[in-house]
């Protein structure tokens, strides 16, 4: 029982980034209708940025804890926006009326690129950084096991459920959001109504690369390691969040990233641990032959 | 002059869908476009917004050359489409398809506009909730119409806004022209395979064949034009 609230506690942690990521591809998916294969990779950049933010912050003997934080974030988020961008405009909108195919090519280059390019520019091993937040918080101290929630793994959830709220509150109720849903529907529409079309899908880039920064950061902390790989399998799982829970569907990836992370866990807890990923990829495998729109997606054919 | 199209050309793909168009559209008028499927008459609404964008000529709005202003600006300049096939967005509800004809509207006006709009379609006040995907063909219709409203367009460009409805709703359809036009001086170009009915509500018209205005004229001269009565009147929808 109590190594069950454990696993628990470490698959919520888990999904909760799988989820962070996962809405950056849901989210260009129901713009442009592609997968950006690159996304992994950028969460993988993001995790280098706030590497590199650490080590300034280190040589500068700062030592507030909050403080570090916040500072590591906002550089990490600036920056993989940045990227983010820079990715959507040279990659994506030079190919954007071609044919489908042609971005998700462009796509899987431009995530060999930056791959190739950490590796060359930040070397192939892996990147330790000082352990930032220790310890934490003693939930049940059973016979034989102590439940344990850690300080990372707090802030990891509590982060993830705030921007999720704020993510929602934001697509369902302003008009930026209003306009990003009108683009998924209708783009041309949405230009003949006064709506700049391009601005709004690089404004949906930054914001899923601005989520996988969050997602890097924590990772960083969680794990006090990175190497310039880690985006190709988070990015996969992440995807695989996304398609359980329905691509181009919010709540979906939220949920599906949970799911993904849970299952995971458990899976390693009480199963093969060497097979962890086995699973995660019978689930795609699974759900893209049983339920191909998702849990919460749509169907692909509509009524007219 | 609200509108000059001079010798405008466009293609669409590899099709050359307009071949020289010029056409007019004065401050207050109802001008309507009649032809055949295919003749252009949407092409040449949308080459209006630069979608697709005039590959010779000349567009000018409201004294400025938009011939070369990308789509989004060019509606934020005061032109508002209601399009075939009236593109609601299904999945979102009537009210927030009516805040995305204000994408680009002074924000201070919209109270007034949405109580106008209500006042001219009551039934999209009763639904504002719903999703518009699960309105019925003329209320999307209404729909549509009031989104292009909500931003105060100078210029309404209306494409086919009869095609498919009950006829209680093509009344209603003609009589928010009328009423759009006489009360509050709206300028409007029309679009419509209804020849007979848009040509007695329009001022002026022009006929549209393959890409080329073969004639133009005043509603009522065109209505008694042979070529007209045989080809689009008589037999059709007279």
């Amino acid at each position: 029982m109590a190594y069950a609230l454990q696993q628990l506690i470490n698959g919520l942690t888990l999904g909760a980034m799988y989820g962070l990521i996962a809405i950056g591809y849901t989210m260009v998916y129901g713009i442009i209708g592609m997968i950006n294969f690159a996304h992994g990779d950028i969460f993988m950049v993001s995790a280098f940025i706030a590497v590199t933010a650490f080590t300034i912050l280190a040589a500068a003997d700062v030592t507030s804890i909050p403080l570090a934080l916040t500072f590591v974030l906002i550089v990490s988020i600036f920056f993989t926006s940045a990227y983010g961008w820079a990715v959507e405009r040279t990659a994506y909108r030079p190919l954007r009326g071609s044919t489908r195919l042609a971005p998700l090519i462009s796509a899987i280059g431009m995530s060999i690129f930056l791959q190739n390019s950490v590796q060359l520019t930040q070397g192939a091993r892996v990147k330790p950084i000082p352990p930032v937040l220790e310890g934490g918080v003693v939930l049940w101290d059973a016979p034989g096991f102590t439940v344990q929630i850690g300080w990372t793994q707090m802030l990891i959830i509590v982060t993830t459920v705030v921007l999720m709220i704020a993510f929602t509150w934001m697509i369902t109720q302003t008009p930026f959001g209003r306009q990003q849903r009108a683009c998924e529907q209708d783009r041309t529409m949405a230009s003949l109504l006064g709506v700049n079309v391009d601005r709004t899908i690089s404004l949906t880039f930054m914001l899923g690369a601005a989520l996988a920064a969050v997602a890097g950061v924590m990772v960083t902390v969680y794990y006090g390691v990175v190497d310039f790989f880690i985006g190709f399998l988070a990015g996969i799982k992440a995807f695989t969040a996304a398609v359980l829970g329905g691509i181009g569907s919010l709540p979906g990836a939220m949920l599906g990233g949970l799911l993904i992370g849970l299952i995971e866990s458990f899976w390693a807890a009480y199963l093969w641990a060497e097979y962890k990923d086995v699973a995660t990829f019978s689930i795609l495998c699974l759900v893209l032959m049983l339920r191909p729109s998702g849990l919460l997606g749509r169907p692909e054919v509509e009524k007219v | 002059m609200m509108l000059t199209m001079e010798g405008v050309h466009a293609h669409y793909g590899h099709i050359h869908a307009l071949r020289g168009i010029d056409v007019e559209v004065q401050v207050g008028e109802i001008v309507t476009l009649i032809g055949a499927n295919g003749a252009g008459k949407s092409t040449l609404m949308m080459s209006l917004f630069g979608n697709p964008k005039a590959s010779a000529g000349r567009i000018v709005f409201d004294g400025e050359d938009i011939t070369r202003v990308h789509t989004h600006e060019i509606a934020r300049r005061g032109i508002a489409l209601v399009p075939e096939g009236r593109r609601i967005f299904p999945r979102m509800t009537v009210i927030e398809n009516l805040q995305m004809g204000t994408a680009h509207a002074d924000p201070a006006n919209y109270d007034a506009d949405i109580a106008r709009v209500f006042a001219m379609f009551p039934i999209l006040d009763e639904r504002k909730s719903q999703r518009a995907g699960t309105l019925s063909g003329g209320e999307q219709q209404m729909l549509a119409i009031g989104r292009a409203l909500m931003s105060r367009p100078k210029l309404l460009l209306l494409d086919e806004p009869s095609l498919g409805l009950a006829p209680i709703y093509i009344r209603k359809v003609f009589q928010i022209i009328r009423e759009l036009n006489r009360d509050h001086g709206m300028t409007i170009l029309l679009v419509e395979q209804n020849a007979n009915q848009a040509l007695r509500v329009a001022d002026r018209g022009y006929v549209l064949q393959h890409g080329e205005i073969t004639l133009a004229g005043t509603g009522a001269e065109l209505l008694a034009s042979p070529e007209v009565r045989a080809a689009y009147l008589e037999g059709g929808h007279a």
